[in-house]
């Protein structure tokens, strides 16, 4: 037997894992613990390993807590964007009962539903430069449907992209339209495992629409539930995408989230160590939610057995 | 069966059922349907802000050569395609080999490397920012379609192995022991034993990491500079900036950045439902 035959299970691990780790580490771990590094400086973002005469970095200097100091203290703009976070976490919520709504109603078997079902989900798979082009356009208030449609009513359009205030609401609706087909699907599929058994139970006991929906079918499609509030709280912290189609955080900063943010002062004015201060914020927030959620997951299996 | 089946209710009920069932598709699809309508409008429609009705001269040769010819599109279509292809097999392949080990191998680090990989999930994109970038300009292949393509695999290999770690944990370990005792390799038991019965699961990853990487549009925003590299997502967006009102090119161009993975979809809908409701029905 040779070395290889003879220690294969010991080395195996290493030989299927080395790639995907070290690709992993690379260009995931390494970057986070580099972006911590960076939001403790000042820099411009050039020549980072510069050294002065005395030995010291040129370009990359240490600065403390001063980023986020900075942030918390003089940044009007940050609050705003923080606020706007929290809006796109509450508001893009409502799709899950949307698509719970919409998956009740396409759930019948007539001739012909499989393609209808088809219709409805497939804007999930549709990016986010379209979404945003389409509502810029359904927004307009001189051609768009929106002010078409407020004139049916007797109404004046609604600039809504460039009012500061519902701006932000504008850009959440059109993430509904993607969102909703998602959230849509996963209920569809689960209710295809709702047991029939207890439906059939529960008409016996005389329940039926919503009290049958609220304690028959609802508790039986938790997971589903879950995986459409995972999905959907990720899907409003990483907000960007639409926000750099459609506004490109204007009107006067006021649609900008805490990653848009980060990526202007990062990239446009070229503060690298307070956008990376704004960019561990958003981390800390992430991590806060996602640690939250492994914990109540964690309990609950254990409360289960 | 909840709602009750339509079947069982009167005639009258069933007609209105079916009416509201059209209504409100077409008012789902409504958005997709004025943009395709205003990407086969002349441009006289559109000088004259007519968007609404059925146009009775369409421009639907001349609008989409006209986006290929003078808008490049056709360049981001390719970058496009050659950042997506790559990085949809490189992920699968990276991703079914560290699945496989982190399912069947007993090691130390085992568990520490499946939770790396799941909460690599949940990173928000922009804590990667500034390294990555740097690490490309570092590494020469900023503004490379390779760049690009080792990142996307680099990232995308958290959520799939995740996914088929749990696929492979659930296939009876008895095949492999058989294969083990026989004197198969593990190499040979992945390849023989494991990647024939992933097909289903690995097809379901496939197109939803196409319509992943197809629809990207931050990465390439921070990794990419030229014409040359731009995805269709950049493409598009940038388009819009030089054709301002001509309104017909524009939805062209949309048409065509969504319809790759618009076809995907249709051709390959159980798959892709399969991946995307992975966990939904039982948790």
């Amino acid at each position: 037997m040779s070395f290889w035959e003879r220690n294969q299970l010991k080395l195996a691990p290493f030989i299927f894992l080395t790639p995907a780790v070290s690709l992993f580490l690379l260009f995931v771990i390494y970057p986070i613990i580099d972006s911590i590094w960076v939001s403790f400086h000042d820099w411009s973002g050039v020549a980072r390993y510069a050294l002065n005469e005395d030995g010291t970095y040129k370009n990359f200097k240490w600065v403390g807590l001063k980023n986020y100091i900075d942030l918390f203290t003089y940044d009007d703009e940050f609050y705003v964007s923080l606020l706007n976070n929290l809006k796109w976490f509450v508001f893009s919520l409502l799709a899950i009962p949307l698509g719970l709504l919409l998956a009740l109603f396409l759930n019948q078997n007539i001739f012909g539903m499989r393609y209808i079902k088809s219709f409805f989900y497939f804007p999930f798979v549709i990016n986010a430069v379209v979404i945003g082009v389409i509502f810029s356009w359904f927004y307009n208030p001189k051609y768009g449907s929106l002010a078409y449609l407020l004139n049916i009513f007797g109404l004046d359009p609604i600039p809504v992209l460039s009012d500061e205030v519902l701006a932000t609401y504008g850009i959440i609706a059109a993430s509904f339209f993607p969102g909703i087909a998602y959230t849509m699907i996963l209920y569809i599929t689960g209710l295809t495992s709702v047991s029939k058994e207890m439906v059939e139970a529960g008409r016996i006991d005389g329940a039926s629409g919503l009290t049958m929906l609220w304690h028959i079918i609802i508790p039986q499609l938790r997971p589903a539930t879950l995986i459409a509030v995972v999905v959907t709280i990720v899907g409003a912290l990483r907000s960007f995408d639409l926000i750099a189609v459609m506004t490109l955080g204007g009107p006067w900063g006021s649609t900008k989230v805490l990653a848009y943010k980060m990526y202007e002062e990062a990239l446009f004015n070229f503060r690298m160590g307070y956008g990376a201060a704004i960019a561990v914020i958003l981390f800390l927030l992430m991590s806060i939610y996602i640690a939250w959620f492994l914990y109540r997951l964690f309990k609950q299996e254990k409360g289960e057995k | 069966m909840f709602p009750t089946p339509i079947q069982n209710y009167s005639l009258t009920t069933n007609i209105v059922y079916r009416i509201l069932l059209g209504v409100t598709l077409f008012i789902w699809l409504l958005p997709l349907i004025a943009v395709m309508l205003t990407s086969i409008r002349t441009f006289e429609d559109i000088l004259v802000g007519d968007y609404w009705s059925w146009p009775e001269e369409t421009a639907i040769i001349s609008n989409y050569t006209a986006i290929f010819e003078s808008g490049k599109m056709s360049r981001f279509f390719l970058n496009s395609v050659i950042i997506t292809l790559p990085t949809v097999f490189g992920t699968l392949f990276l991703s079914s080999m560290a699945g496989y080990s982190l399912a069947v191998h007993k090691f130390k680090l085992n568990l520490l490397l499946f939770c790396m990989f799941i909460a690599g999930n949940f990173v928000p994109f922009q804590i990667l920012m500034i390294p990555v970038r740097m690490l490309t300009i570092d590494l020469g292949i900023y503004n490379s379609h390779f760049g690009l393509i080792i990142f996307h695999i680099a990232f995308q290999t958290g959520f799939c192995t995740f996914f088929l770690r749990n696929f492979i944990k659930e296939l009876p370990f008895e095949l492999i022991e058989a294969a083990r005792a026989d004197g198969a390799s593990e190499w040979l038991i992945y390849r023989k034993i494991i990647l024939p019965l992933l097909t289903p699961s690995l097809a379901a990853l496939g197109v939803l990491e196409f319509t992943f990487i197809w629809n990207d549009y931050f990465w390439a925003l921070i990794l990419t500079q030229g014409d040359n590299v731009k995805p269709i997502t950049i493409g598009l967006d940038m388009l819009r900036g030089q054709w301002v009102a001509t309104y017909n090119l524009i939805a062209a161009g949309s048409v065509l950045a969504a319809l790759p993975p618009v076809i995907m979809f249709f051709a390959m809908q159980r798959h892709f439902i399969m991946g995307l409701t992975f966990g939904a029905v039982k948790g």
